[in-house]
């Protein structure tokens, strides 16, 4: 029994873990590819970028980017070459143009907008706290009845 | 009542932004490849590997070329769309087989039918690329000049044919 719980054990050691194979071997390729890859979207999974996807699309746009790589084809070069291709979806950071302007603007808008509201709230209620006028006997009132609070609690 | 004017317009805003939004389909990405010219490709055909088609082959026609593969679900969806319009005669479709298999490609088209005049094999998907394809079926519409006039993403439905590929086809025949 104890033989077949060791070999059972054992087992394991005999599926040899068949690891990534990267396709390129040259780490600078490897490491620009990366440092550009992080910087595209992946068309097919559209929240992964082209480093994470495993989409088959996402494989030929890493094989893609590489060929471009080893032609010595600049970081702009390659990014242009998608972008002629897939538009400016390929990237996550997209060009500031007129069709954009809202992306980019619009938040600050919306803090620009917020930002007044809560300005001219404050003021509008600082205002009604300075209009309510009290004579002194109702003065007095409020005084002994606070008084009588503190000492109930 | 005024005090409920302005978060009432600001709801209804984002109300109209929001009913916008989901009438739009994320996965279709307006290609900036409408209206520049079809990038070349000479790529073996289906049925025999020594002859080759070109987009410069078609000079002077307005065609559709389709993106497809026998492993692909929505081509199946639209191939009786395919068929009817290649019956129809108005305009030719050429194929592309997508990162296929050949044997497969070819038992697909005798099982299911045979819309195209030609089929390109595009193994790679390197021409693929260069057409800015990202899940087929995916169809262009390329004129007499040789400029892609628009790009359907996805299946053709009825609808999309006779709204939009049938009028731009007969605009562009008329030029």
């Amino acid at each position: 029994m104890r033989w077949l719980a060791l070999m059972l054990l054992l087992m394991p050691a005999l599926s040899l873990a068949g690891e990534a194979r990267p396709l390129a071997d040259d780490p600078v390729v490897e490491a620009r590819l990366k440092h550009l890859a992080v910087e595209l979207r992946c068309l097919v999974c559209q929240n992964q970028t082209l480093a994470d996807s495993n989409a088959p699309l996402a494989e030929d746009l890493r094989r893609e980017v590489r060929e471009m790589i080893a032609k010595n084809m600049s970081d702009k070069e390659i990014i242009d070459f998608l972008v002629e291709r897939y538009g400016d979806f390929v990237l996550y950071r997209p060009p500031l143009k007129a069709t954009t302007t809202l992306l980019w603007v619009g938040p600050f808008v919306l803090l620009l907008g917020g930002a007044i509201a809560l300005v001219t709230a404050l003021k509008r209620r600082g205002r009604k706290v300075a209009d309510a006028a009290i004579t002194d006997e109702e003065h007095r009132r409020v005084e002994q009845l606070l008084s009588q609070g503190v000492k109930r609690s | 009542m005024n005090r409920f004017i302005l978060p009432l317009t600001i709801f209804a805003v984002m109300v109209g932004f929001l009913a916008v939004g989901l009438t739009l389909n994320p996965r279709e990405i307006p290609s900036p490849l409408v209206g520049k010219a079809a990038p070349q490709f000479s790529l073996p055909q289906l049925d025999d590997q020594d002859k080759v088609f070109s987009p410069g082959d078609m000079k002077g026609r307005v065609w559709l070329l389709n993106f497809w593969a026998s492993w692909c679900s929505g081509c199946k969806t639209e191939h009786p769309i395919l068929m009817d319009l290649a019956k129809s005669g108005t305009v030719p479709i050429y194929g592309m087989d997508y990162k296929d298999q050949k044997e497969e490609a070819l038992a697909w088209l005798s099982r299911w039918g045979n819309p195209y005049p030609i089929v390109a094999v595009d193994a790679s998907g390197r021409v693929g690329i260069d057409y800015g394809v990202y899940g087929v079926p995916e169809t262009y519409v390329i004129d007499k000049q040789g400029v892609i006039r628009y790009k359907q993403i996805g299946p053709l439905d009825d609808e999309t044919v006779a709204k939009k590929i049938l009028p731009l086809v007969k605009e562009l025949q008329a030029k």
